[in-house]
């Protein structure tokens, strides 16, 4: 698949559960836009949007120092109101996975702080964290083991798996969950579910979100390769 | 000290390896051999615990003791207004407390963030599971309904808390009696009868299991603190008594084949049968004792 095509939106079909289609909505990513952080990112997907500013590797506070690895620290800002409850667990969520794929041994003893500020929720909001995390990640050209993406599926009423929900679709939907792959094994770094679903959807899933996996590479050398080497691994 | 040295040799180089200077060598050590420190296998989960009832004061409770771990839940019911958007609905609020008390990583003040993803996830699995109708918690739709104030607090954590919360809430859900209420027709006021109180529908079994995943390819049931610390990535899966599934929480760290999912979900419904089985034998044993 050529970068243009995947530039403007992305369709493809695969069969699971009987047939589906697998689509994307538009999206597209924007590197280093601001000039404070090391590192920054705004990832759009159809409506939803984050912006995403990384800084680091800077001095770390000794109660949060950690001897043989760097500590990171992600924040997610919501578009209105402080955070709660919900955008904690969004944190963790994000943070272990950056951690999995970050090589924080690299730099020991100092911090990495990932900031998300949400601009707009249109459904799909954790996998558009996680695509603005990894792409600011790359800009601030932290040395990482791999690469990853976040999808998010919904399973409707009528059985029909919907890929990249908007927020009218999240709502309608049976089941929703997000995941994390990472694009060097494509396998799951992150889940997160909600709604109940049985366990012939969920391995349906992992083979339709094996299938987004290209696209979201793809969509990493189209943006803007600011610093090939980076780039160059996935390949 | 030539004789202490004289007295090691003969001994495996396992047991040479210092648990509190090398904790990650010493677990490896273990599970080479297919097993743990605490003597369990990688797929055994710790003994399990339940007291229901334990707190007479509040109106549904539980106590479950996973290994070391415990956790007491208290269920306290108010009357409130519905929200706007669902008026003939009542609601659930679950709250997981890990206080200084239960181990010396949590430190007083605001919840940390273990603590609100705790109780994010056990919100989200109510919800997704609709343990409980919510519609059951009306009185008077678009008036007065329940709230149902879950506490979850932790006394001793070794690990795993989130199986031992959903256990204590399953169990604390179906000890809890509502009393009824009616509304007097001339003043409008609800009346309280303490007296008469009715049990709670439970819907749906849920049961949660968490694995570890060690070094990127040893997957662990039910981790000890010491293990989810040297871990790589922790899974938690919910099932109901249907084998369906409410949640497949892993919130990030390394990955995970498909087949490893499999395996997981597998381990989780058997868990689930032994669960359902002592939730009801406890179950039964108090309705006996009353």
């Amino acid at each position: 698949m050529t970068p243009s095509a995947c530039d403007k939106s992305a369709f493809s079909t695969m069969e699971v559960c009987g047939s589906l289609t697998v689509s994307l909505r538009e999206f597209g990513c924007e590197q280093s836009l601001l000039s404070r952080p090391d590192g920054s990112a705004s990832f759009v997907q159809g409506d939803t949007s984050v912006m995403a500013g990384v800084y680091g590797p800077a001095e770390v506070k000794v109660s949060k120092e950690i001897y043989d690895r760097a500590t990171l620290e992600v924040l997610v800002q919501p578009k209105v109101g402080l955070p709660s409850v919900r955008e904690r667990s969004q944190e963790q969520c994000v943070r272990e996975t950056c951690e999995a794929s970050l090589l924080l041994t690299l730099h020991p003893r100092s911090s990495l702080t990932l900031i998300l500020q949400v601009l707009h929720d249109d459904g799909s909001l954790l996998s558009c964290c996680l695509n603005a995390a990894c792409m600011a990640l790359m800009d601030a050209g932290l040395p990482m083991s791999c690469l990853f993406c976040g999808v998010t599926c919904a399973i409707s009423t009528d059985g029909q798996i919907i890929t990249d929900p908007t927020a009218a679709q999240e709502k309608e939907s049976r089941a929703l969950m997000t995941f994390a792959i990472d694009s060097a094994k494509h396998s799951v770094l992150m889940s997160s579910t909600k709604g109940s679903f049985s366990v012939h959807e969920v391995s349906g899933l992992m083979t339709g979100k094996k299938e987004c996996a290209p696209f979201q590479t793809n969509k990493t050398v189209n943006a803007k390769p600011k610093r090939p080497d980076v780039t160059n691994r996935l390949h | 000290a030539s004789d202490v040295s004289v007295l090691w040799l003969p001994l495996p180089r396992s047991l040479l390896t210092c648990r509190t200077a090398e904790p990650l060598e010493y677990h490896r050590s273990f599970l080479k051999e297919n097993c743990r420190p605490d003597g369990r296998e990688l797929t055994e989960f710790r003994t399990t615990t339940l007291n229901i009832g334990s707190i007479s004061t509040a109106d549904g409770s539980a106590l479950v003791k996973l290994g070391n771990t415990t956790i007491i839940c208290g269920i306290k019911a108010e009357l409130a207004n519905p929200t706007v958007e669902a008026p003939g609905k009542g609601y659930i609020v679950p709250n997981v407390d890990l206080p200084p008390l239960c181990s010396s990583r949590f430190r007083p003040g605001p919840p940390g963030e273990e603590a609100q993803a705790a109780s994010q996830f056990i919100a989200d699995v109510i919800e997704s599971s609709e343990v409980i109708k919510t519609e059951d918690l009306s009185i008077d739709r678009g008036k007065l309904c329940w709230v149902l104030y879950c506490d979850l607090m932790c006394l001793d954590y070794d690990g795993n808390i989130l199986d031992a919360c959903v256990i204590a809430l399953l169990a604390a859900l179906k000890n809890t009696r509502l009393p009824e209420v009616t509304i007097n027709k001339e003043t409008s006021a609800p009346e309280v009868n303490l007296e008469k109180r009715w049990e709670l529908q439970i819907h749906k079994h849920l049961v949660s299991a968490s694995f570890c995943i060690f070094d990127d390819s040893i997957l662990i049931s039910d981790p000890t603190a010491e293990e989810e610390t040297l871990s790589t990535a922790h899974l938690t899966v919910v099932t109901d008594e249907d084998d369906r599934l409410c949640s497949v929480h892993k919130p990030g760290g390394t990955s995970l084949s498909g087949e490893r999912l499999q395996e997981c979900i597998s381990r989780a419904t058997t868990r689930q049968r032994e669960i359902q089985k002592l939730i009801a034998k406890v179950a039964h044993s108090v309705k006996k004792a009353q």
